[in-house]
């Protein structure tokens, strides 16, 4: 798969946001460096996920891809053309082609319109559709995510949660999508219900091939259902491997502090070890060197200094100065 | 170990917009909390885990009430009591820790005078040993340089300090009960398993009995002693962690057990179909029977009886029923 052109690539992405209050020109501006540096590509029928905690990026990096942002730097391609670049036609075609669902479908859906009409809303966009065609495909959508397509007529109310989401995911694969993000998008719902929707993910891109990008928190759900894992800490991917090898060996000590911290529903494991003490720092001062080096049980003179890139090791990507100088695995 | 709570039977109802029939939250449960026990209660939302526990601490909205069942308290019946005496009891002996920190801190007091609250109505303290008590329990949750933080507001605290901030307002007066309801869904994974170890620790430490309230399995097999599964209003599984975990018994555990992703186990999900009922149109007999893969024949028309399987552990469900 590595030898194709990936569907969607980032290439060592920036965003940065000024940090607030009023900007004077004698005064240095100060910035929340939300993505600094990201590379990240998904092929075409993957699933990419993204972990990290809150103010990690995540978000950042889909508002990015959804063109809702422009990086301060780097690239964004799809099918290897920047995505910056694109105007008119090509644009539109991007867009069609690029959907999101978001963490909580009670505001993601737009209570005044009827379920036809949301759906509908981006094929109607795209123009030169006829109301009939529209429909058809509308009916169709809701018939992929498992929804009677009879309820087009009604409005987002008359849904629970878990069918909410479905109407979400219809949207998103309404104009034949062939990357949706997914940001959260079992977070906000029941357990019982939560299954459905992975279940539900599964099935559609058996079906219709598209890529998933899912951005989570929980590790067990990113690591069930994608194939790639790219684990961000305040602004940078720290480690990239194969959700397979991943959740056997974690190497990087943050992601080792997120599998230690993962809470499995198993009372005969070991008992939850909190091996890191204190919580992200802000991204308006972040550490210097390796930003995980305040936190890291591991950490060494060099990591207060001098930032880890992103190197491969063992078919993975890490940045830790650990791994940079030894290619072994520190005994936990 | 003796009981510090005991309900039975206990049942809530809801008065609904528009003179409708009350809609029973709480339908007939029965649990003992033992002292120093920690008990988890689980279910998905509106099943009725928030009702149970405003029922014990006589929080419940206007539209709530008790209609049946009892709660006992460390020998003393809370049902029927009047508000002031809920009150003196709630305070002192019963504290509880909520969803979110923003919204129980008052963002107007200092961390001193919330935390120094409780201790000061119901434990008597002033002066320096009110003080020293503060500065006891913000060291006990953990809190770095508390003699700064303590002169502090909220807003100035991130959300796992301010959920720490929440459990010291809860040991501040004593309480031999902590009622904890979804303490870390607002918290980030490395700082729920910070909080989460620190309300271990605080339990062994000051023996206090906690029922922890919870969607997430994971969190009840690493913090309880023991489990209550709740399903429309009503407990259909109980047991202790490990028993419950290893040999679930009521078809809903079993399912929900088989529904959450594990580390390192790539077996497909199991979906349970359909979606938890409305508590106003709930199905005939077992309320789960419409969505249970084993479904008996009687399961649509007869509710199924609380059936003991081994010590402590009981299950709602005619298949146990033979």
């Amino acid at each position: 798969m590595s030898g194709a052109t990936p569907l969607l690539e980032l290439r060592d992405v920036k965003k940065y946001f000024p940090a607030g209050g009023a900007r004077m020109p004698w005064v240095a501006p100060r910035w929340v460096k939300a993505v600094d540096g990201v590379n990240l590509s998904i092929h075409a029928g993957e699933t990419v996920g993204l972990v990290g905690e809150s103010g990690c990026g995540k978000t950042t990096t889909t508002r990015l891809i959804l063109r809702l942002e422009r990086p301060t730097q780097g690239q964004v391609l799809f099918e290897g053309r920047d995505v910056f670049a694109l105007k008119g036609r090509d644009l539109q075609r991007y867009r069609q082609s690029v959907q999101a669902v978001f963490q909580d479908p009670y505001s993601s859906l737009n209570p005044r319109m009827r379920i036809g009409d949301i759906i509908g809303e981006p094929l109607e966009a795209q123009g030169g559709l006829s109301r009939q065609t529209i429909k058809a495909k509308v009916g169709d959508a809701l018939s992929l995510v498992g929804l009677r397509p009879a309820n087009a007529t009604r409005f987002p109310h008359e849904f629970s949660g878990g069918q909410r989401q479905r109407i979400a995911i219809a949207r998103a694969i309404a104009t034949s999508a062939r990357l949706i993000v997914l940001d959260e998008p079992v977070s906000a719902l029941d357990v019982s219900i939560r299954a459905q929707i992975m279940t539900l993910l599964e099935d559609l891109q058996r079906q219709l091939g598209v890529s998933f990008l899912f951005i989570g928190h929980d590790l067990a759900t990113v690591i069930h259902i994608s194939q790639r894992i790219a684990v961000m800490y305040l602004g940078n991917i720290v480690e990239e491997a194969s959700a397979d090898v991943l959740s056997a060996t974690p190497m990087h000590p943050y992601t080792r502090a997120l599998f230690a911290a993962a809470l499995p529903p198993d009372p005969f494991e070991a008992p939850i070890t909190a091996m890191v003490e204190g919580g992200v720092p802000t991204a308006l001062a972040p550490p210097s060197g390796c930003h995980f080096h305040p936190r890291c049980p591991y950490a060494m003179a060099r990591c207060s200094t001098e930032a880890p890139e992103l190197l491969p090791v063992d078919g993975r990507a890490i940045a830790c100065h650990l791994y940079s100088e030894c290619l072994s695995v520190p005994s936990s | 170990m003796s009981t510090l709570l005991h309900v039975t039977d206990l049942r809530t109802t809801y008065v609904t917009h528009g003179g409708g029939r009350p809609v029973a939250a709480v339908d007939g449960v029965s649990f003992d909390l033992e002292r120093g026990e920690c008990l988890g209660l689980v279910g998905e939302s509106g099943s009725g885990k928030t009702t149970t526990c405003l029922s014990i601490v006589g929080l419940l909205p206007a539209a709530a009430r008790i209609d049946g069942g009892s709660i006992e308290f460390d020998g003393q019946q809370l049902v029927g009591r009047s508000a002031e005496e809920l009150s003196e009891i709630r305070g002192r002996q019963i504290a509880m820790i909520l969803q979110d920190p923003m919204a129980s801190l008052n963002p107007l007091l200092t961390i001193y005078d919330q935390v120094a609250e409780p201790a000061y109505y119901h434990r008597g303290a002033r002066g320096t040993g009110l003080r020293r008590h503060v500065l006891d329990l913000l060291r006990a949750v953990r809190i770095p340089s508390p003699e700064v933080r303590m002169a502090e507001y909220p807003h100035q605290m991130s959300g796992g300090m301010r959920q720490r901030v929440v459990g010291a307002i809860a040991l501040s007066a004593g309480p031999q009960l902590i009622i904890a309801d979804e303490p870390t869904t607002n918290l980030d994974v490395t700082i729920q398993a910070q909080y989460l170890n620190l309300l271990k620790d605080l339990q062994r430490r000051t023996g206090v009995s906690l029922l922890f309230v919870t969607h997430n399995l994971g969190i009840v097999a690493h913090m309880c002693d023991r489990v209550a599964v709740m399903y429309a209003g009503q407990i259909v599984e109980q047991g202790p962690v490990r028993d419950l975990f290893q040999t679930p018994r009521h078809p809903y555990t079993q399912a929900l057990l088989r529904s959450i992703p594990k580390l390192g186990s790539r077996e497909p999900l199991y979906a349970i179909p359909g979606q938890p009922p409305d508590l106003a149109e709930l199905p005939g007999g077992c309320a789960f029977h419409p969505r249970c893969p084993r479904a008996l024949e009687t399961c649509a028309s007869e509710a199924p009886p609380e059936t003991a399987i081994a010590a402590r552990h009981l299950a709602r469900c005619w298949l146990l029923n033979p």
